[in-house]
Formats: C-alpha cells, structure tokens, sequence
C-alpha cells in the first residue's frame, strides 16, 4: 500500500462525488426528448463543448499512460500532441465538421450510412459499440486495480462504485451531463496535476536540472544524450532513439494515420463537438480544445521525464523512486507513486480526486457514446425504426443501464482473463486503422462508392491483422505481440511496429477502395450527396463573424504556436 | 433549465480551496518536510483553487445578471 488518506482527503472526495451526481440532477430537468438526451440539444457554447472535447479522451489512459511514456520514451511523447492530435485537430474543425454538422447525421455511423450505405454504417456502428463498452470496462478494471494496489481499497466494491456514480450522471442528464462533468473533471485535473509537476520541477533544479539527469538516462541505455530531452533530433535513425522508430514511420504512422483516425472518425469525441449550438461553435469546438491539449505534455508527460531523472539520481533517503516490478521499472506507476511521495494529506485528496476523475470521464464519455450509436445505428436503424421520440428516449436510458453492465462484465472478463482482452483491443485497432482512409475519400472524392468504402475497410483491416502477424517488436515473444502467422520483419520496437501496421492498413483501404470504386457504380446522385461530400457542399459563410471566431484563421494560430512547441523543444 | 456550468465549477473550486487552506493553516508542518519540500503546499494551492472558484463564481453570477437583463429587455425570449 502506497497511500495513506486522511480524514480531509476523504472530504475532498465526497465534494467531488456530490457535485457530479447534482449535476446529474439539475441537468436532468432540461431532458425532454432524444434530442437532449443523444444531443445535448445542440445548444451548447463552443467553449464547453471544447472541454468537454479534450476531458472525453482525458481518460485515464491518458493521464497514466502518457506519463508513462514520458519516463520510456522522453519527450518524443510529445509527437502524440505536437505532431499528432493538434493537427488533427485542426483538420476535423476547419474540413471535417461542416460534414459532421451540417448534414442529417446524429453519429459517425449515420454519417456513413447516408455517404455510403447501410452496410458500411452496420460495420462501423456495431464495432464502435463493442469497442466503446470495452474501453469502459477496462477503465473501471484499471481503476479498480489502481486503488486496490495504492489504497487497498476491496475491488469489487470500487467497480460496483464507479459504474454506480458514472451511471447516475449519465442516466439521469444524457450527453449534457457527462459534458458538464467532462469540464468539471478538466479542471480537476489540471490543478490536481499541476503540483506535481511544479515540486517535481523544483526538486530537480528547473529544466536544465532535468536534462542533465535525462542525459544520464540516455546514456545509461545507451542513446546519445539529449535522447531523451529532445523530440526530432534522433529521428533520423531508428536506433538512435528511445522509441525506436524513424522519422517517416512517425510522421506518417502517428502523425497522419492514427491521430487523425482517432480525432477525426471516432464519435466519442465527435459528438462533443457536435453537441454545439451551431456551426461555427461546432467547428470551434476543436480548434478552442486545442490550447489547451498544446500544453498537456507539460502536464502528463512532464512527470514521467520527472520521475525518471529523480529515480536515476543517486542522492537516496528521501529522494523520489520509481517502484519496480519483476526487475525493471514499473512505468505504469509514474502518476501514483508521484503523488505518494510529494502530495501530503490535503493536496492528496485533490490529486486522487483528480485520477479518480479521469478514470470515470474515461467511462461516461464511452457510455454515452454508446447509448447514442446503440440507439439511433443499430435500434433504430435494424431493430424497431418509426417508433415514438417517447420511445427512443426510453431506449437510450435503457442502453445506457445495459452500457454500464456490459462494461462491468468487461471489467471482470480482464480481471479473469487478461489475454482475452488484449486480443480483442487488437482486433478493434485492426478494425479503426484504415477508417480514416474512408472518410478521407468520402469527403474529398464523390466517386466514392458504398461497395467501394466497404471492401476497403476490410481490407484495410485485413492488411493490419496480417502486418500485425508477420512483424514482431524486439524481445518479445510471438502471439499477442505479434508474429502469430509467421516473422518476416523485427521492429525496434512495439510503438514502431503499431505506426507501421497503420500505414499499412490505411494504404491498403485507399487503394481498395480507389479500385472497388471506379469497378463498381455510384448510386448516389449528386442531390443526395450534398452536404455530405467537399466538392457538392456550399462553404460555411462567415462574413458576419469577427476574426477571432473564423475556424480558418484560429486554426492557422493554432498551427503556428504547435510549430514553435516542435522548434523549441526540437 | 439551463445549468450555467461555472456555477458548480466555481462552488466546487472555492469548496476545495475552503477546505484546503483551512487544513494547511492547521496541520502539522512536519508533513510538508515529508512530502513537498518544506512548502505548505495546501495552503498556497488552496489559495490558487480558491481564487479560480470565486473568479468562475464571479463571471457566472455576471452572466446570469446580463442575461436576466435581456430578457427583461426582450419580453419572451
């Protein structure tokens, strides 16, 4: 057991749990229909809704994992921000979004199904379901486990407990709600973290006191020495870095595939933008979140370099150390362990607060994502159409009831059966790889066609099953890893081989859905295509809106201050 | 009913800072030797959680009395 809480941190966590579950309440009397309920009834200012944009995927995963990272890798974790999701950002706010908003669609699947066909939509929408529900339920298992390891808490009860409060709030107040607390827990972890990082910071004697003992752990692994304190001058190499990986592996892998896969074609963070009160706050809504997710590697991945300076500094007592597992060190403790040694009782309660929160905005916003595409793609669409709003409503609520037992299914099924749960994250990351190859055709080429868009995707996800089994990291060992078909190709490493299995899939979905496209007919006139593909949708006008508020121009801002990020810190 | 979002974050927040400036003026100074380098770090950062609730409370109270005013100056909207 790592952390011993006190009466006032106790405090501090039955605040935060009565201010989630009143915002549950108070939301709740706005529900009348579907529409508030999947929607938020699009009447949502750009700025929560941007919030809510970057607290959706700052999840746990997020927060620990990055900083994780930051300890293996350094500050080429950065790329995920600085080369990754801001661009991206920027793309899915100034291209993507008068797609997404202005046309019928509710949800990505529907968008497909009114571009495509019914086909491409049923993929899209039943894999999203089944990834949404998992993701969940490994969020719940992962915090079960965390505050079982540092609290000693019973972990059944902290399942039934997290899944009861995530489920009070997104029940009672929909999309709303879970939006709300995404923004409150935003918050929370920023000033939750910040601490962290600013007595870490201090401890170590100021950026120049963490190169130099960065350059101790680069050199101890033998990398040359600002490996770890700079983001592109080792990528010319893939050896010469401690990510493994090159300059083109990265920028085309991470950089274009998977960021603008997942911030572009996933509906869990979509449908916050989409909740705006209209189409500019809508297309704000990325660029707005983006500000702040510029400075987030100071925030998640600034104590994972930290703690791995503090740990390889000899001067022990009562210096900071990373706990190890089985031999080496247990990165995945960076977040906890940090707030064990330099929280006292007080601070702490907010900084566990702070993870607590990120674990559940990690499940809310997979439950509502759910519920919606449950609701309006799969009911609605397969099971029982031309119901009541009445109807749906109830639907939806039942959805998300069911949401929260699958996931706590889930959760057990990792808790019993942690293979199961690997390979299935893998099928569903062979499944999304290519999509954004999809959308990217369907978008910018009406040729495009239903058959066409659904061939590649399987394609695109064949291609990455079978990259994925004939390529292996180094030092592991073959199955889940990898080079379960058979080996023909050794990646430095596992980030190395997951860009490249991207690339892969992606290529291979274009290309097959090029080709399926120009065999087969479209079937779509061109009135049924307006306002769902570039060339047949009129521009959004903004002549009556001021500078500051024009996607083009704050994205172009946008894009500046995230170049000066990469010179900087080149 | 439309919940004004700084509403709550600015309670919770001065809440937090109430509490956690309260805790640092009375706890024991030897935890902060322990843990955080020898600075009351729950005083000082309850004073900085306290300052951005009354803020968020500030600009939301704001909002609700402009707001009220136009609808006093647009019956029915």
């Amino acid at each position: 057991m790592l952390i011993h809480l006190g009466v006032i941190d106790y405090c501090l966590l039955l605040v935060y749990f009565a201010f989630v579950l009143g915002i549950g309440f108070v939301v709740k009397r706005g529900v009348s229909g579907t529409k508030d309920f999947f929607e938020s009834g699009r009447a949502l200012p750009a700025w929560v809704c941007a919030l809510g944009f970057i607290g959706a995927n700052l999840g746990a995963q997020e927060v620990m994992g990055m900083a994780a990272s930051g300890a293996k890798y350094g500050i080429m974790t950065s790329h995920f921000y600085w080369l990754g999701a801001i661009p991206a950002m920027v793309f899915v706010a100034v291209f993507m979004m008068p797609f997404y908003y202005g046309s019928k669609a509710r949800s990505v699947p529907e968008y497909l199904k009114l571009r495509f066909d019914e086909k491409t939509r049923g993929f899209n929408a039943v894999t999203f379901a089944c990834m949404t529900v998992m993701s969940s339920g490994i969020s719940m298992y992962a915090l079960a486990t965390l505050l079982r390891a540092i609290l000693g808490w019973n972990l059944h009860l902290c399942i039934a407990a997290s899944g009861a409060i995530v489920f009070v709030y997104t029940f009672t107040g929909g999309l709303r709600s879970a939006i709300y607390n995404e923004v409150l827990q935003f918050f929370l972890i920023v000033f939750g973290f910040l601490p962290l990082v600013l007595l870490g910071l201090k401890q170590v004697g100021g950026w120049s006191g963490l190169t130099s003992r960065l350059a101790v752990v680069a050199t101890r692994n033998g990398m040359p020495e600002g490996a770890w304190s700079h983001s592109w001058k080792f990528v010319g190499s893939a050896q010469s870095n401690p990510m493994g990986v090159e300059w083109f592996g990265l920028a085309m892998g991470l950089g274009f595939v998977l960021s603008f896969g997942y911030w572009c074609t996933d509906f869990l963070v979509v449908q916050r933008a989409m909740a705006a009160k209209d189409m500019n706050a809508a297309r704000r809504t990325p660029i707005i979140a983006a500000f702040p997710k510029m400075l987030f590697p100071f925030l998640v991945i600034l104590p994972g370099m930290l703690a791995i300076a503090l740990t390889t500094d000899s001067g022990g007592g009562a210096h900071f150390s990373l706990p190890s597992k089985g031999g080496s060190l247990n990165y995945d403790m960076v977040v906890p362990a940090m707030l064990a040694h330099y929280f006292p009782s007080g601070l702490l309660g907010v900084g566990l607060t702070a993870l607590i929160a990120s674990f559940m905005s990690g499940m809310a916003g997979n439950v509502t994502a759910f519920n919606t595409v449950w609701t309006y793609d799969i009911y609605q669409a397969y099971i029982r159409p031309n119901a009541s709003d009445a109807h749906y409503l109830a639907v939806g609520r039942a959805a998300t009831v069911a949401g929260i037992a699958a996931s706590i299914a889930c959760a057990y099924t990792a808790a019993k059966f942690n293979n199961i749960m690997d390979v299935l994250q893998l099928v569903f990351a062979f499944v999304n790889a290519p999509l954004f190859a999809t959308f990217l055709l369907g978008m910018f080429w009406r040729r495009t066609t239903g058959h066409g868009a659904f061939f590649g995707l399987l394609a695109g996800t064949a291609a990455a099953a079978a990259h994925h089994g004939l390529s292996l990291p180094a030092g592991a060992e073959t199955g889940i890893k990898g080079g379960w078909l058979s080996v023909v190709h050794h990646y430095p490493s596992e980030m190395a081989q997951n860009f490249w299995t991207a690339i892969w899939a992606f290529s291979a979905c274009f290309v097959a859905t090029v080709v399926v496209s120009l065999a087969t007919r479209q079937r779509k006139s061109d009135e049924e295509l307006t306002g769902l593909c570039y060339a047949l949708t009129p521009r959004p006008r903004e002549d009556d809106v001021p500078w500051h508020k024009r996607p083009a121009i704050l994205g172009v801002l946008v894009l500046t201050l995230t170049l000066i990020l990469n010179i900087v810190f080149w | 009913m439309d919940l004004d979002v700084r509403l709550p974050i600015g309670l919770m927040f001065s809440l937090f800072g109430l509490l956690l400036a309260g805790f640092g003026l009375t706890s024991d100074p030897q935890i902060y030797a322990e843990h955080s380098l020898g600075i009351n770090v729950n005083l000082d950062w309850g004073l900085v959680l306290l300052a951005f609730g009354a803020t968020m409370l500030l600009v939301a109270l704001r909002a609700r009395r402009s707001g009220d005013a136009t609808s006093r100056r647009r019956p029915g909207s």
